[in-house]
């Protein structure tokens, strides 16, 4: 079978399962679902498989199909077609979005067992992997919008999956609201590409771009912020990112797939692949370059400080997706890509350690409140730390290789980018510091009460009473459920353990595909679709390369080192440096004030808006002419009901009054 | 002569009928419209129509109109209140009276119909003499003759029911 | 004495009864109003036979007597009914076709 139509049964996998799981939840008992669902993303991943080894069979420059389905709009200059682009940067998204949902899936079986809406999470989480693919292999701008936005409801979804609790509805709300803000963004772009290059295919449109646009044209500029305005939304940047750390609300696979992993993704992705329009407009490229590093600093400094273990982690993720996006911004193509992958796998690992952690705390998420797991859970401690060597980009691990090469890609351009490559070391010092933070904050040390039970009796007891969210302390609803109503923690699960070993060897030694020097398999993989870029070409030496390696190792080391003195070997000097930087460390607790600014700047004036539409032009305008349409029709009947009064007389009266004018009106049409 | 004798049983006929639509009384009504149908009767002859003139008297003035005396008297006649009311009525008739006869006038006047403007063909001598009727009615009109006939007997056998006693329990009360 | 003036006085004794129908409130002399409508009625159709020279207007005429003896016949009938119920002899009291 040919790649195209491998690629199409990658897509109808998970639909199929999300549909079979919706529609017969009744007649399927639990666990039928959650095999069902797993199984669905097993054969997505299988298929994709398929469809490299077939990509394999072609030479590298004629590695690219399109396929489409049928014709979905063809009218006055309109030609959408419901089409699929196969190529390598697809499919490799497609690997790792199947592969890791695959893990994910295999870990919620087990996680989210007793959960009563265990059917309508598995549908939901398939939805949410049919359109992440439907976005990645879209072969056209509206097919993209399409899969753009059903993620962005899969998310919606799933982020408020606990619906009765209010925390959770307001934070999916507040991801769907910025979600929207970035689909603008999208949607805009895509007119203004169709209106001056006169098509929505990916192929055509870019190979006309550079016949058509020059350099930093004003359109092209135009239409490639407003790309960016979907990217960041999508993607966490700032300043459209304040929706991330709210999504936390959602259960640990949740955060771990969507936010980590995949969705979060979509905006690398996007860069990526419309690089060619980025690259005829440079202004833009610098801005997401900038905005990319700007996050990265940022949300690093707020992860320092956050005490709530899931949202530490999610500012972790918007750090490194910021590496990301300047990585493809900057044209660090292949190396970008290469850091998304191991990211997926070393957060997504990530989550799932916190996950069984938070599990055996009763979904208390502060990390001041817990301690002494190393003792507690081996299995999850281990995990856990493989996850943190590679987010600290420990040497050897894949976190290692990818972040550096961007790094070193950003020095090899030379010029302003050097700021790039400077600041992105502090920031990989900094999120070293932060990871070992949560290591050490959660794992050595004296046993929180949790740890203390399960390392005296083995399990853990459930709490007695009705069941209260920890953080808010609203009583939650064993109707739709909530979260922690069972501890289910890896150490008791299986296909938790299967998904997170498997994970951890990824984190670990993934990275030895692309070691400088030695191989390239990603690049050379990818090498194809970025095979007419300027940028692709700039290569770092291999001194180069080695130079990078060997300050990224050291920088690590240091990061874990300061960190094991803060938190292990002096833990008074946190409490210290806290008063003495007591402004910085308010600023970063309150996540820089980006809360309070979107309410002030956007929130209010809507609200007044809103206000004023429905006291003025609702209640006088429409109702008015509501009400004086009604009052009028009235009125005109009372009037007419009066010549029914019953007389006879005046009935006589009114059919001479006729015939009068009848006469008259003969007598004088016939003058 | 003859103008004389029709403006003479015109004042007559109008005058009766003015009476009937401004008298008070009913009984007075009821005189003023024997005045109105004797005039009628004059008219009648004026216009060579001997049988008809003969039945306006025989039977209208004097068999009808004495229905209406027996029941006038039966019923008594009071006046009727002043007070209408229907608001427009007391206005708009008169008015309507007089729109309807100006607009006929004029259609009569002005009508394509010459053969108005004369005083009508001779005719024979036994025109509209009894025998001239009868043999209408009973060779060209007799099914409008038997047809009326059965009419009038059935308008008297409704008239004995309505009038008759009835048992109480199937008086109409609206 | 054309035949016009005959018509025209038909005319006016028609709107005389029609006016009268309109004004009076007893149905007795609404039965009398009535019947000046046809008796103006009978002599148009009188004068018209006159006109035209053959009697079948007379014969109309005797005919439309006949009827209007029937109506009225039955109209006092419908008069005494009312008086012998006690219900007030006045059409204006007649509303069930009020709106």
């Amino acid at each position: 079978m040919s790649a195209t139509a491998w690629a199409w049964l990658v897509l109808l996998f998970p639909l199929l399962g999300s549909l079979t799981i919706a529609l017969g939840f009744k007649a399927l008992p639990a666990k039928a679902a959650g095999i069902i669902g797993t199984a669905a993303i097993g054969l997505a991943f299988a298929c994709g498989i398929a469809a490299l080894i077939s990509l394999l069979g072609d030479e590298p420059e004629a590695r690219h199909h399109a396929s489409s389905l049928w014709d979905y709009a063809s009218v006055a200059g309109l030609d959408i077609k419901l089409g699929i682009y196969v190529d390598p940067l697809s499919i490799f998204m497609v690997l790792i979005v199947s592969g890791v949902s695959t893990l994910i899936h295999l870990y919620s079986y087990g996680y989210m067992q007793s959960d009563e809406g265990y059917h309508r999470f598995f549908s939901y989480l398939n939805f949410f992997v049919f359109s992440m693919l439907l976005l990645v292999l879209a072969g056209n701008f509206v097919l993209l919008i399409v899969g753009w936005a059903f993620v962005g409801f899969a998310s919606y979804a799933l982020i408020s999956f606990w619906y009765r609790r209010e925390t959770a509805t307001r934070a999916g709300m507040k991801a769907f609201v910025i979600n929207v803000v970035g689909d603008i963004g999208l949607v805009l772009a895509a007119f203004l590409i169709f209106r001056e290059l006169g098509s929505f295919d990916y192929a055509t449109v870019f190979e006309r771009a550079p016949e058509v646009f020059t350099t930093n044209e004003w359109t092209i500029t135009a239409i490639c912020l407003l790309l960016l305005v979907g990217a960041f939304a999508k993607s966490a940047q700032l300043p459209l990112h304040t929706w991330l750390p709210d999504a936390m609300e959602g259960p640990t696979p949740v955060s771990s797939l969507i936010h980590a992993a995949t969705m979060v993704t979509a905006g690398v992705y996007l860069i990526a692949r419309t690089h060619v329009l980025f690259e005829l407009a440079p202004t833009a490229a610098d801005i997401a370059a900038f905005v990319g590093l700007a996050t990265l600093l940022v949300a690093a400094t707020m992860a320092l400080v956050m005490t709530d273990l899931k949202r530490a982690i999610a500012y972790s993720t918007m750090s490194q997706i910021g590496y990301m996006i300047m990585g493809v911004s900057i044209g660090a193509y292949s190396a970008g890509m290469f850091h998304l992958m191991t990211h997926a796998f070393f957060k997504a690992l990530l989550f799932m350690a916190a996950g069984s952690i938070i599990a055996a705390m009763a979904n208390e998420q502060n990390i001041d409140r817990m301690g002494g797991f190393g003792k507690a859970m081996r299995f999850t401690s281990i995990t856990f730390v493989c996850g943190a060597l590679a987010l600290a980009a420990f040497p050897g691990t894949s976190g290692f290789f990818s972040k550096d090469e961007i790094l070193a890609f950003a020095e090899a351009r030379g010029g302003m980018y050097l700021i790039f490559t400077v600041f992105g070391y502090v920031g990989a010092l900094m999120t070293a510091i932060y990871a070992f933070r949560l290591v050490f904050r959660v794992l050595p040390g004296k046993p929180c009460p949790e740890a203390q039970e399960l390392i005296d009796t083995g399990h853990l007891h459930h709490p007695h009473g009705a069941p209260v969210n920890p953080a808010t302390g609203e009583e939650e609803d064993t109707d739709v459920g909530f979260p922690g109503a069972e501890h289910h923690i890896a150490e008791q699960s299986l296909p938790m353990r299967v998904a997170m070993g498997v994970l951890a060897f990824l984190a670990l030694f993934a990275g030895f595909v692309q070691v400088p020097g030695v191989d390239d398999v990603v690049e050379k993989w990818l090498e194809p679709v970025f095979e007419a870029s300027a940028l692709a070409h700039i290569h770092p030496s291999l001194e180069a390369d080695y130079i990078g390696l060997g300050v990224g190792g050291v920088i690590a080391l240091a990061g874990i080192g300061i960190a094991y003195l803060l938190y292990v070997a002096r833990p008074e000097l946190p409490g210290m440096l806290e008063r003495r930087l007591r402004p910085l460390h308010t600023l970063f607790a309150n996540k820089w004030y980006f809360d309070e600014a979107i309410d002030l700047l956007v929130v209010r004036p809507v609200l007044a808006v809103a206000r004023f539409a429905d006291r003025v032009f609702e209640r006088v305008v429409v109702d008015g002419l509501v009400s004086g349409t009604e009052g009028t029709v009235r009125g005109a009947g009372g009037v007419v009901r009066a010549v029914q009064n019953g007389f006879v007389r005046s009935y006589a009266l009114l059919l001479i009054a006729g015939f009068a004018g009848l006469a008259l009106y003969f007598l004088l049409s016939s003058s | 002569m003859e103008e004389v004798l029709f403006f003479a049983s015109a004042i007559g006929a109008l005058g009766g009928a003015l009476g009937v639509i401004a008298m008070r009384n009913p009984f007075y009504s009821v005189l003023a419209l024997i005045v109105h149908l004797f005039s009628l009767a004059a008219l009648f002859l004026l216009l060579t129509s001997a049988f008809v003139a003969a039945a306006q008297v025989v039977v209208y003035a004097g068999a009808v109109m004495v229905l209406y005396v027996f029941v006038v008297a039966y019923v008594g006649g009071g006046g009727e209140s002043a007070w209408e009311p229907i608001p427009g009525q007391r206005f708009l008739a008169p008015l309507l009276g007089i729109a309807l006869f100006i607009e006929l006038s004029i259609a009569i006047l002005s009508s394509a119909l010459l053969a108005l403007g004369t005083q009508g063909p001779e005719v024979q001598p036994g025109f509209g003499d009894p025998a001239a009727i009868g043999r209408l009615l009973l060779e060209k009109f007799l099914l409008p003759f038997e047809a009326s006939s059965i009419l009038l007997l059935l308008a008297a056998v409704g008239a004995i029911v309505l009038a008759s006693n009835r048992r109480e329990g199937e008086a109409h009360e609206h | 004495m054309n035949i016009e003036w005959f018509i025209v006085l038909s005319a006016l004794l028609f709107a005389t009864g029609a006016t009268g129908i309109l004004i009076r409130r007893s149905p007795l002399v609404i039965l009398l109003c009535l019947e000046l409508m046809l008796n103006a009625g009978n002599l148009a159709l009188v004068a018209f036979s006159r006109m035209v020279g053959n009697g079948e207007g007379q014969v109309f005429a005797v005919i439309v007597m006949v009827i209007a003896a029937c109506e009225v016949v039955v109209g006092l009938g419908l008069i005494v009914a009312i008086f012998r119920r006690r219900l007030p002899l006045n059409v204006d009291d007649l509303r069930e076709l009020r709106g």
